[in-house]
């Protein structure tokens, strides 16, 4: 028991973190303060932000309506900025869709896309993702205009898995019956928390009467405050994230799935998923930090001087531009020459198959 | 984070005693940062950041180049990797009103601009400019992506490369606007990062997120171009100047007091120049003085400059100098009204767009071009990209100046294919002196594919800002000896001419809506149910209840009325 044990511990090399708001309008609000407070945690943690994949649907911050632009607030009177100063979305607006969020997952992306958009995870990577939004019964919306639904996650998940695109997965969503979401998953490796169970609805927490929504969702803030309290050294396991809002405050029933995960929840720690591994060598060489630089002299051959000035360009040449030439048209063939060519292959075909055709036209 | 804070510390002692490392003699590339503080005069205040690497190397030669010191590499091998000539990128928040502002030091229209002028070694241009967009939308977190055919568009006679060269093929020209882009904190923080000293030495310090986005006007953009290396100009280096334009308003940032501060401005003080910059000066426009306001501190650095076409006096305050920041370490430019503001200048190009009729079908585009000047006349070029979905009827343009039709002396349109190409309109128009320029030119909203609507269809759909490029006469003689060491605000647009000087203006964005379907499902519920209920009840009715009787074929009119007469007379009738 003792060897089947230490075969599965965990042996973790990167964390990932992929966190997706999927509503619109500024009266969701909260679904961006959720995923952002979850952000900062996981940067605080020591996750950077080339391994997080942050989709926001829409634009709280900078939105017109928002008193207080550049701030996304998570406690009323203001009192915690979790938008901040350092923020990197990488996802946003009308890119957050269905297919992109599929696509990141299973890494089918097109060539083009640059690195910070796509989810680089490997077979040693601990993933985190979160989702938030509104929700039915095997269902997420996305944006109002489209859904994903518990079938289509859980094939993204076993995508995932025999792509060996990661070792563990904690799955963490906020909506209205969440629990219908995990209810379908079954790919190894995978835990997954819910805001509510099949049934109730996940309910907001606080409005607050200068900004005029309300700023988080039940779940989530408790989840803030528990993860408030980890740093990233601690030793706090999954079992004390299970009991994060109870019903007495959630007034859901917040639900979880461990049966596809293969350690025991009790000696998996937080910071497996919210914090990062970091790679520390030790070394006792001491480095002369007051010696001067030296410059490293340029080897590259110089490039000869042109002898002619270079000028600046005019930006409105009158002159010029009334007498350009008109833009090369497509060539297309003389007209006579297509009436002559179909001549051809009209007697052509009236001398092969006989000239009595021919009276019929003439 | 102890790790990752040990390391911030290190570099932060290591740049705090750069100093004390001279830079080579060899150096190649040199930064420079400056802060123009600009009174307006209706009370807002005018800030505008311009931080400028020039960096003598090649990117394009066969080996690459693999140390960059205070270029940022990111953008190095953007430039190495798709053969890029010149990058002009802007995010804009807020429209630049010129009839209270006056003219911007550089324009930028809302939303995001791009434009793009590649080598002429590149084979394929649609595809480096795909990549292109790509590969900066990852770098600036903006959704760039969405640049595709639909929106780009390739102007013959506007957008001439503003570095030196002599190759003008507009085949390698591409222009995108994005008007729905937004500018949050998201794109600032990795501009921000591509500064040398990032955002913790120098001005950049100044640039906190919640004061700049809670303004009437926030643009930042970012130029990249080869310029001359020397007064010579033998030959050429390469210029990145990142440049950040923000207006605060007199009542929602200045509580409606006539006092302005770096403070008040931007909730910071300035306490060291950037150790990695060989010139940083703040300039505080004063042309306007002494009867305005006061300034303090003060200072005994005074110049002049001339700036779109008229000379202006500026007090500098150069913050390699250890002297400025006084005994308190820290620099705090205070401006406080005394006397009440003169009438501005009107400017002298102005333009507005807006949409007029009515419905959901047709409408009518109106863009009016003002050239206030009292006895000049000079030329536009305008430059329209509409997108495919409102078709143009290009035979209703008209341009008409004092009710008067004015024939443009050069016009361009490419109409638009659905779906793949936009419209391109380019026209060359002589505005005559004192006058107001109408170009009217109906349109018809499509109807689009119930996929091709967006999540929030009922906002509308943006139209692009017009682009006026215009050589407006000036008021003093230019300097066009381009080479000189002038403050980096003066010297943006390359000048030719002493009586002219070259401008860009950008009219509003426009938002129309088309008929968009109803999208609600209770709408898609009711009609379908329906349909169902009609088709089945109504087979269902006509099964149970039809009979077939056996109807004879009806009469020709003669043995109708004849049988007509029959009946009467009480006979048997004709079959």
């Amino acid at each position: 028991m003792a060897k089947a044990g230490q075969f599965f511990s965990s042996g973790h090399t990167n964390n990932w973190a992929v966190l997706v708001c999927t509503s619109r309008f500024w009266f969701n609000y909260r679904h961006v303060a959720n995923t952002l407070s979850v952000y900062r945690s996981v940067k605080r943690l020591g996750i950077p932000d080339s391994h997080i994949v942050l989709m926001l649907a829409d634009d709280m911050a900078c939105n017109h309506r928002n008193p207080k632009p550049a701030t996304v607030f998570s406690h009323k009177n203001m009192e915690l900025n979790v938008y901040g100063d350092d923020v990197e979305v990488d996802y946003r607006g009308y890119e957050v869709t269905v297919e992109n969020f599929l696509r990141v997952l299973t890494g089918r992306l097109p060539p083009s896309t640059p690195r910070s958009k796509r989810l680089l995870s490997d077979d040693r990577s601990n993933i985190l993702i979160y989702l938030t939004g509104h929700g039915g019964n095997g269902f997420l919306k996305f944006q109002d205009s489209e859904e994903i639904s518990n079938v289509e996650l859980a094939d993204a998940f076993e995508q995932m898995w025999t792509k060996r695109r990661y070792n563990e997965l904690l799955f963490i969503i906020d909506t209205c019956q969440g629990a219908s979401m995990y209810e379908r998953f079954y790919s190894p490796n995978i835990m997954a928390l819910a805001s509510s169970q099949v049934g109730e609805d996940s309910l907001s927490h606080q409005p607050d009467l200068a900004i005029g929504v309300h700023l988080m969702d039940r779940y989530t803030f408790y989840l803030l405050e528990f993860l408030e309290d980890i740093h990233p050294s601690s030793t706090t396991n999954m079992k004390d994230l299970f009991k994060v809002c109870p019903k007495s405050q959630c007034v859901s029933t917040p639900g979880h799935r461990t049966d596809l995960f293969l350690r025991d929840p009790g000696s998996v720690l937080i910071t497996d998923f919210f914090g990062s591994v970091r790679k520390v060598e030790i070394t006792t060489d001491t480095i002369n930090l007051t010696a001067p630089m030296v410059h490293l002299e340029d080897t590259r051959p110089v490039r000869e001087l042109r002898t002619e000035i270079q000028t600046y360009m005019d930006q409105l040449p009158v002159a010029e531009i009334i007498h350009q030439k008109p833009k090369q048209k497509d060539w297309h063939p003389p007209d006579g020459f297509i009436l002559g060519l179909w001549t051809l292959i009209l007697l052509v075909f009236f001398k092969t198959y006989g000239i009595k055709h021919l009276k019929h036209i003439f | 984070t102890a790790i990752c804070q040990s390391i911030t510390q290190l570099m932060m002692w290591y740049a705090n005693n750069a100093k004390y490392f001279p830079p080579p003699s060899t150096a190649k590339d040199q930064f420079q940062e400056e802060l123009v503080i600009k009174p307006l005069h209706s009370g807002d205040i005018y800030a505008s950041f311009q931080f400028r690497t020039q960096w003598d190397t090649d990117f394009l030669l066969g080996s690459k180049v693999s140390h960059y010191r205070l270029f940022p590499k990111s953008l190095g091998q953007v430039i190495s990797k798709f053969s890029v000539r010149e990058l002009h990128i802007s995010f804009t928040q807020g429209y630049w009103r010129t009839m209270q502002w006056g003219q911007p030091f550089l324009p930028s229209p809302p939303g995001a601009e791009l434009w793009v002028w590649f080598q002429d070694t590149v084979t394929d241009v649609d595809l480096a400019w795909k990549e292109l967009t790509n590969v900066l939308s990852g770098i600036f977190c903006a959704s760039l992506n969405f640049i595709d055919s639909t929106n780009t568009v390739q102007p013959s006679a506007s957008f001439k490369p503003l570095g030196v060269g002599n190759v003008t093929d507009q085949r390698f020209l591409r222009y995108a606007v994005l008007p729905r882009e937004i500018v949050c904190t998201e794109n600032l923080t990795p501009w921000k990062k591509l500064l040398p000293c990032g955002s913790k030495a120098g001005l950049a310090v100044l640039m906190k997120s919640e004061k700049l986005f809670h303004s009437s006007f926030h643009s930042q953009a970012l130029h990249i171009r080869p310029v001359c290396k020397d007064w010579q100009c033998k030959s050429t280096s390469w210029e990145l100047r990142q440049t950040l334009n923000v207006v605060f308003d007199l009542h929602t940032s200045g509580q409606g007091k006539r006092e302005w501060s770096l403070f008040k401005m931007f909730s910071r003080t300035l306490t060291e120049a950037c150790p990695l910059a060989s010139s940083s000066k703040v300039y505080v426009d004063i042309t306007d003085n002494p009867q305005l306001f006061e300034l303090s501190p003060a200072t005994p650095l005074v110049s002049q400059a001339v700036v779109l076409g008229d000379g202006r006096t500026y007090s500098v305050y150069d913050l390699t100098d250890h002297a400025t920041f006084g005994q308190t370490h820290s620099l705090n430019v205070l401006l406080r009204w005394r006397a009440a503001e003169r009438e501005m200048l009107r400017p002298l190009l102005h333009g507005e767009r807006y949409v007029a009729g009515y419905g959901l079908q047709t409408g009518e585009i109106h863009t009016l071009v003002y050239n206030n000047h009292p006895y000049r006349a000079f030329p536009v070029l305008l430059l329209d990209t509409v997108p495919w979905y409102l078709r143009l009827y290009i035979h209703t343009l008209t341009v008409t100046s004092k009710g008067r039709d004015n024939k443009p002396s050069y016009i361009h349109y490419q109409p638009s294919k659905d779906r793949l190409q936009p419209h391109l309109l380019e026209m060359l128009i002589q505005l005559p002196p004192n006058s107001v320029t109408e170009v009217t030119v109906q349109f018809e909203r499509a109807l689009l594919k119930w996929t091709e609507y967006t999540p929030d269809p009922n906002h509308g759909f943006y139209v692009g800002s017009s682009v006026i490029s215009a050589l407006v006469p000036s008021v003093v003689a230019m300097d066009t000896n381009n080479t000189q060491e002038r403050p980096l605000f003066s010297s943006f647009f390359p000048c030719k001419e002493e009586s002219t000087y070259f401008m860009r203006i950008y009219t509003e964005p426009l938002l129309v809506n088309l008929p968009t379907p109803d999208f609600s499902m209770p709408y898609n519920v009711i009609c379908l149910t329906c349909t169902v209920v009609a088709v089945g009840y109504g087979s269902l009715y006509n099964l149970l209840t039809r009979t077939f009787q056996v109807e004879e074929p009806s009469q020709g009119l003669a043995k109708r009325l004849a049988n007509i007469i029959r009946r009467l007379r009480g006979v048997p009738l004709l079959t």
